[in-house]
């Protein structure tokens, strides 16, 4: 189909099936519906605009029909998301399963596996989490202790995940678990899936510097798990989870995904303003100025060089392992516009409750707190510097003597 | 716009890059130093690079130019900053041809534009009057255009104008006096060897040779004058920003350089019985500084494409790149000799001649805290 005809598909289907409400730079849409039998609509029309994503396949658009998406081609996928833009709407369905999860199907799962869990992940019937890290297995993932043993066509599992996000509001956990204590610590690793919903397995949501979050702790007590549910070959979970890792970082690199997520209160320099006087704009603290200079311009080399990358992928040339660099970069950056945004605005950022709380700005604070975590989770920055001298600049490992 | 080389792109990297690796010679470089007097560059292989239709880029067809862009442009210049190639590319190609296009009289270009392509003509740009630099709506330039009965006089002096000493005719910035009309700047043409200027050659640490002229009561004829308006420092502010840009592209070069060798040694250098590169204090480091090289690279894709394209704030986006490109050289001279250790601060190691030729382009055209307050303005802060 030629690019002209399938925009004009595009045109009339968004025109027939995009609820009105939906649509602008006021539409109705939050950042993001995650999906999972706890989804609960504040509005019908959003329901109705992601019913009908899910039944022509947007939601996925590049994915196989077979497994819920359009099999649209990368062409297409961009065309689709411009005329969406165009109309200001977006399919506001996203998980770790469509992220993470999927892409590590994709290349690991059993055709029955991608049959069984692809699809509800498409349609958001079914929400997941990601249960890899452990009290004892930080930054060194390949520690964990979690267990399964084998019994007949089973798995039994003990043991405890933490950093869990939103297990509290999953179905489905996708699981790093030990099946071999004496094998080299990466070697005895599986990649369990596992419905949450099975005897044995709850969760305990953990409050942060930020207050409430949305991370859990996550228990397993002789939880039984099918072994028709383990990915990939038993004791070679560890192949799967680097996989994995490499999508949640470039998960995490995808700055502005949403439009709307960036502008939640003042913005770092309308915040200058207000907080130091300005005349004709012009603020009148030239060490605030070249701070604040500072970390526009590294946005705009970040985002300049996250678009190179993305061209080069599709075009075929592809630049390696460079995921670790933009997770690194973004949630430093971040971090620092953060710090900077917080400091300029004074002693208002430090109000945590009361009177004249501005629940804007409380926001900011709470962002700004929470924000510390972005360069921990997915890897720490030290992991990802690791990374990259190893991976991007074939650095020799360091000898343990 | 896409940020990916074109084919015909790949292929002139490709050139430029066989041309400047095989006529890389850091011995000449090093002897050079020792005269003061010293040629600016070498002048066979300047005709070289002119053969290979270098110098023509940027100027349109009807003037003897091949109308491409800085997208090539930034090609060359990144080749050549990689083997530390010297060339007028940037004093004349750049700066000097590009007032004279952007500014001059049809007259003024048919008579210069094919010979500066050519390369047979050479040029710069006079603007800077104080050790740092400045923008020229920012500088009290006291170089003065006074007008007289007859015509007009310049008076006083500029420093450190690239390539200054081999320089056929220098553009002059001045600001007008004694004409009501024109409150402004102008840019004014001065022939070298013309009676009353004085040029001074000085040449830098990094080999490079800049001139500090001066000028008592020169008696200009008014075809010197470049162009009808004698309100000249938008064309200026333009020319270096695109000086700017394609310094920064040669910039880009020789941090790849800085960064290639330091690399290559972290893998073969060994203390404590292991390679020094296995030791994490390193790695991180090499990690964050491989990071800036690659936002440094693409930054300078985005400003020579942004120019090209004629895309709205160039002019800020050429300030985020000088910006980010003097920091990485900084960071790249530094970190290159320190993790080279005794043999980094060797003359013998090249290592040494790239930092130092980092400083003198990190502080040509503006360093980066000028850069960072010139895009606040831009943005309106």
């Amino acid at each position: 189909m030629s690019r002209e005809v399938f925009r004009t598909e595009v045109r009339q289907w968004l025109e027939v099936n995009c609820p009105a409400s939906c649509r602008g730079s006021d539409n109705i849409l939050p950042d993001i519906v995650w999906g999972g039998r706890q989804q609960v609509f504040e509005h019908p029309d959003v329901e109705r605009w992601i019913n009908a994503l899910v039944e022509i396949g947007w939601t996925v658009p590049s994915w196989p029909v077979p497994y819920g998406g359009a099999g649209l081609t990368d062409d297409e996928v961009t065309i689709l998301s411009e005329e969406m833009k165009k109309i200001g709407t977006y399919s506001p369905l996203f998980s770790y399963g469509m992220s993470m999860l999927a892409p590590a199907l994709l290349e690991f799962a059993t055709e029955e596996q991608k049959e069984e869990h692809l699809p509800r992940i498409a349609s958001g019937e079914i929400r997941w989490c990601q249960g890899y890290s452990e009290p004892g297995a930080g930054s060194d993932l390949a520690s964990l202790q979690c267990r399964a043993v084998r019994r007949g066509e089973e798995y039994i599992v003990n043991g405890q995940k933490i950093w869990t996000s939103s297990a509290d509001k999953s179905d489905w956990i996708f699981c790093l678990v030990r099946t071999a204590i004496d094998a080299p610590k990466h070697e005895g690793i599986s990649f369990l899936l596992i419905d949450m919903a099975s005897p044995g397995v709850t969760t305990r949501p953990i409050e942060l510097i930020s207050g409430a979050s949305p991370f859990c702790e996550t228990f397993f007590d002789e939880a039984r798990v099918p072994v028709a549910n383990r990915v990939h070959d038993e004791n070679l979970g560890w192949t799967v989870a680097k996989a994995l890792l490499a999508h949640e970082r470039t998960m995490l690199s995808a700055s502005n995904r949403r439009s709307k997520v960036a502008t939640t209160g003042r913005a770092l320099l309308q915040v200058a303003r207000d907080a130091l006087g300005a005349e004709q704009g012009i603020l009148p603290d030239d060490n605030l100025r070249a701070e604040i200079a500072q970390v526009q311009m590294d946005r705009l080399c970040y985002e300049t060089l996250h678009r190179m990358n993305t061209e080069a992928r599709n075009s075929g040339r592809g630049m390696g392992p460079e995921s670790s660099m933009f997770k690194l970069y973004l949630s430093e950056l971040n971090q620092r516009t953060s710090d900077l945004r917080q400091r300029l605005n004074g002693h208002e950022s430090l109000v945590w409750a009361g009177e004249d709380l501005d629940p804007q700005e409380a926001t900011m604070t709470r962002q700004w707190l929470y924000g510390k975590a972005a360069t921990i989770l997915g890897g720490t920055s030290e992991i990802q510097l690791n990374i990259i001298a190893k991976r991007v600049l074939g650095l020799p490992d360091q000898e343990v003597r | 716009m896409s940020l990916l080389l074109t084919v015909e792109q790949l292929l002139l990297k490709e050139s430029a890059a066989g041309f400047a690796q095989d006529r890389r010679d850091m011995r000449a470089l090093r002897t050079r130093r020792a005269n003061a007097g010293s040629p600016h560059f070498d002048h066979n292989l300047w005709r070289e690079m002119v053969s290979l239709g270098w110098a023509a880029v940027p100027f349109e067809e009807e003037f003897g130019g091949l109308g491409l862009g800085y997208a090539e442009l930034g090609i060359i210049m990144e080749e050549l900053g990689r083997h530390l190639v010297m060339s007028p590319m940037l004093s004349s190609v750049v700066m000097y041809g590009g007032l004279v296009s952007l500014a001059g009289s049809e007259q003024q270009k048919a008579d210069r534009l094919p010979a500066i392509a050519a390369g047979e003509r050479l040029g710069s740009f006079a603007y800077l009057e104080s050790a740092r630099h400045t923008g020229i709506g920012d500088s009290p330039i006291t170089t003065t255009l006074e007008k007289t009965a007859v015509g007009y006089r310049l008076s006083g002096s500029k420093q450190c104008v690239l390539d200054g000493g081999v320089a056929d005719e220098f553009v002059v910035l001045a600001r007008n006096v004694g004409d009501d009309d024109a409150k402004g700047m102008s840019l004014v043409l001065v022939p070298a060897g013309v009676e009353g200027l004085k040029v001074s050659n000085n040449l830098l640490i990094d080999g490079r040779s800049v001139a500090n002229i001066s000028f008592d009561a020169l008696v200009i004829e008014s075809h010197w004058l470049l162009g009808q308006a004698l309100e000249s420092a938008p064309v200026a502010d333009r020319v270096l920003d695109l000086a700017a840009v394609a310094l920064s592209a040669e910039m880009l070069g020789g941090i790849q350089s800085v960064f290639d060798m330091t690399l290559e040694y972290l893998k073969v250098r060994e203390q404590f019985g292991a390679k020094v590169g296995s030791f994490q204090a390193l790695k991180h480091r090499a990690a964050r500084w491989f990071c800036e090289v690659e936002l440094s690279r693409a930054v300078v894709l985005d400003a020579l494409r942004a120019i090209d394209h004629g895309t709205d704030g160039v002019s800020a986006i050429a300030s985020a790149c000088k910006a980010r490109l003097s920091d990485t050289y900084d960071l790249s001279g530094k970190e290159g000799i320190q993790m080279h250790g005794g043999i980094g601060v060797t003359d013998e190691h090249d290592v040494g001649l790239f930092m130092k030729h980092g400083r003198v382009t990190e502080l040509l055209l503006g360093d980066s805290r000028y850069h960072r307050l010139k895009f606040a303005i831009a943005n309106g802060y």
